[in-house]
């Protein structure tokens, strides 16, 4: 996964509260097993909202209302909105396992105060382009500054585009192995069925 | 206590035993136990195993089922979805090459990860459990730290047995009082989730206590700590007790013998300090609490069924097709679902055929039964409730998530109205376009035979 870069783009409103992962990615398409091309798919039972979406440009910048992503793990719902070009996205709060699925795949999900983000939408509407620093935790729109914060470790991982699998065996599989030969003694009804391991 | 360590939750406690890492970047690496894996959230996972050339960890800690997009209005032969059928084959042919234990459809051991993980045993006290999806936190009625995760974090355990994870706030509900005859956890659930809303949990670990909570049963535990979500915390948290041993005692994957002995002394140190601080409390009366039912298109859109709908979001009002000042009571409903790894359980069974007593479904009701897992419809068929169900009206399923997700071929369909034991009433959720009221068992059986929503309390006057 390449790290971030700074952007200017502009955003599309999407003002509504509690837009579940089953509105992103309605679950009959799960049935698909891979990732790339789920674009198609994302919003599929909102017609009018991808017109407008279409209408706005399909810009990669969503501007987003309370508990986006809430609902499902499924993490489809993140790759189809990077299917659709989506690269970043501001709400007052996030369904917390896709917001972590989020930084998984490079999407920058940055938490922004209700009363800065209506400020924002209402420039984003006028037409203003965003600007997102992710290192500053900045948007700046029309020369006006928007805070915003993502969680420090997934900034970090965004920055640096980090695999986190291969990093945690690279650099802590030390310290997973003593915590195992800790609990194989502490706990070891976890381990019966690797007792000749 | 001679102790001088600070008080600590249970989820203080839990956490504290699966540090592997503390971070320095808000995050903790944290071991993970157990991980549950079914065929729709995990074949990126392999993918990410194979791109980068790794291996799992420890595979006998994986364990795999089949249960989102399997079909269950028959079973046996080829399952007739060409897209279920490979994506449940890719599950099989994934377990084989990485080595993970995979339950077959066909088998005595299959059904929701949800139901059939705690059954086998496999869910215990004090151990970390994930899964890829967002239900995971059922498990935290047997007092473990569990949670759903993403497909790429599916990938992330089984290489490396652990997750970076942000430590949660603490939340404690506290249920006090008992509940009146006919309303459930289900019900206390449902009225926390609209007391502090569909946003209300996030960034917190809720553990649930009180009266209520320490007199339900496992089943009706698991219930419970199953919607956590719904009002998003990813962990819900009953402390391990008496009940919890005794049922879990003597299951297939629970130690046996001395290990048993050694890991109930241990597992009775898991619960919150009586001088814990939690971060915030919420406090529930349980003898107040009517029979809930949902009226919108989110879980915290709900209210008591003798009440009128209130003012809500005019979205989701139209799409449901209700009015604010209107009662419930006495809407027709095309569907009746009991089933989901929320209500599928066995408890949940005989509470929804307790209601039926001889009666039969309404006309132009379309009603089932769809069993959590196979060995819960084997049990519900030696106590005669499949013919009990059967001869009411309903169908009688081979178990799956079903009309929860609605992706194996079981569809409500657009406009038709459905009351349902499942945990979502989102838009298109049990089909595109159709409309779901979340209840309680009983209340959807009694809704199924009056052809409209009652309040089932008035069925047993």
């Amino acid at each position: 996964m390449p790290g971030f870069i700074p952007f200017t783009a502009n955003a599309f409103v999407l003002e509504e509260d509690d837009v579940d992962t089953d509105i992103i990615f309605p679950a009959r398409f799960l049935l698909h097993t891979e990732r790339q091309g789920l674009g198609r798919f994302a919003f599929r039972d909102r017609p009018a909202l991808l017109d407008a979406y279409a209408r706005a440009g399909k810009p990669p910048i969503l501007l987003a209302g309370a508990n986006f992503g809430c609902g499902s793990s499924r993490e489809h719902a993140v790759w189809s909105l990077h299917g659709m070009g989506v690269a970043a996205i501001f709400a007052p709060s996030f369904g917390e396992i896709f917001r972590g699925n989020c930084a998984n795949n490079g999407i920058v999900a940055g938490g922004m105060a209700a009363g800065t983000l209506a400020r924002l939408q209402a420039m984003a509407n006028a037409g203003h382009a965003l600007s997102i620093d992710l290192a500053g935790q900045t948007v700046t729109c029309a020369a006006q500054a928007f805070p915003f914060t993502v969680p420090d470790s997934d900034r970090e991982m965004l920055l640096a585009g980090w695999n986190t699998t291969t990093r945690i065996l690279a650099l802590h599989g030390k310290d997973i192995a003593a915590f195992e030969t800790s609990q194989r003694a502490t706990a070891p009804w976890l381990w019966t069925e690797e007792a000749d391991a | 206590m001679t102790s001088h360590a600070s008080p600590r939750t249970l989820y203080d406690r839990l956490w504290g035993a699966h540090t592997v890492v503390r971070g320095d970047a808000g995050k903790d690496l944290i071991y993970i136990d157990r991980h549950l894996l079914h065929e729709v959230s995990t074949p990126q996972s392999f993918e990410l195993l194979r791109d980068n050339g790794l291996v799992v960890r420890r595979p006998a800690t994986q364990l795999a089922v089949p249960d989102h997009a399997v079909p269950t209005a028959e079973r046996g032969g080829t399952i007739r979805g060409e897209l279920a059928r490979k994506q449940v084959a890719l599950l099989e042919a994934n377990c084989a090459e990485f080595g993970i234990e995979y339950l077959a459809l066909e088998g005595q051991q299959q059904g929701i990860v949800h139901v059939i993980s705690p059954e086998q045993g496999f869910t215990m006290p004090g151990i970390s459990l994930v899964c890829g999806d967002s239900h995971t936190a059922t498990h935290g009625a047997f007092g473990a730290l569990a949670f759903g995760i993403g497909a790429s974090e599916c990938g992330t355990v089984m290489a490396t047995q652990t997750l970076w994870q942000a430590r949660n706030r603490n939340l404690r509900v506290h249920y006090a009082g008992t509940l009146q005859p006919h309303v459930t956890t289900k019900d206390m659930i449902l009225a926390l989730i609209g007391k502090i809303g569909a946003g209300g949990g996030i960034g917190h670990a809720m553990e649930f206590s009180g009266e209520a909570v320490a007199s339900a049963s496992m089943e009706a535990r698991m219930t419970l700590c199953n919607m956590g979500i719904e009002a998003g915390s990813r962990v819900a948290l009953v402390a391990p007790d008496d009940t919890t041993f005794t049922w879990l005692e003597g299951r297939p994957r629970a130690p046996q013998g001395a290990m048993w002995e050694k890991a109930v002394m241990y597992w009775r140190t898991l619960r919150s300090d009586d001088d814990a601080v939690f971060d915030r409390i919420v406090e529930m009366d349980a003898g107040a609490i009517a029979p809930q039912v949902t009226f919108g298109t989110s879980p915290d859109q709900v209210m008591p069924v003798d009440g009128l709908v209130p003012a809500g979001p005019a979205r989701a009002l139209e799409y449901m097709g209700v009015e604010a000042g209107r009662p419930l009571v006495g809407l027709g409903v095309d569907y009746a679902f009991i089933g989901s790894c929320t209500n599928s359980r066995i408890e949940d069974l005989r509470a929804a055929a307790q209601v039926i007593r001889g009666r039969r479904i309404a006309q132009g009701v379309t009603a089932m039964v769809v069993p959590g897992s196979t060995a819960t419809k084997q049990q519900a068929e030696a106590e005669g409730l499949d013919r009990l169900f059967e001869q009411a009206g309903f169908a009688w399923h081979h178990a799956g998530c079903s009309l929860c997700v609605a992706m194996n071929g079981d569809v409500v369909p657009e406009g038709k109205r459905s009351i349902s034991t499942s945990n979502r009433n989102f838009e298109g959720r049990q089909g595109a376009g159709a409309r779901t009221h979340l209840a309680s068992p009983a209340m959807v059986a009694a809704a199924a035979i009056a052809g409209h929503i009652v309040d089932v309390r008035k069925e047993f006057l």
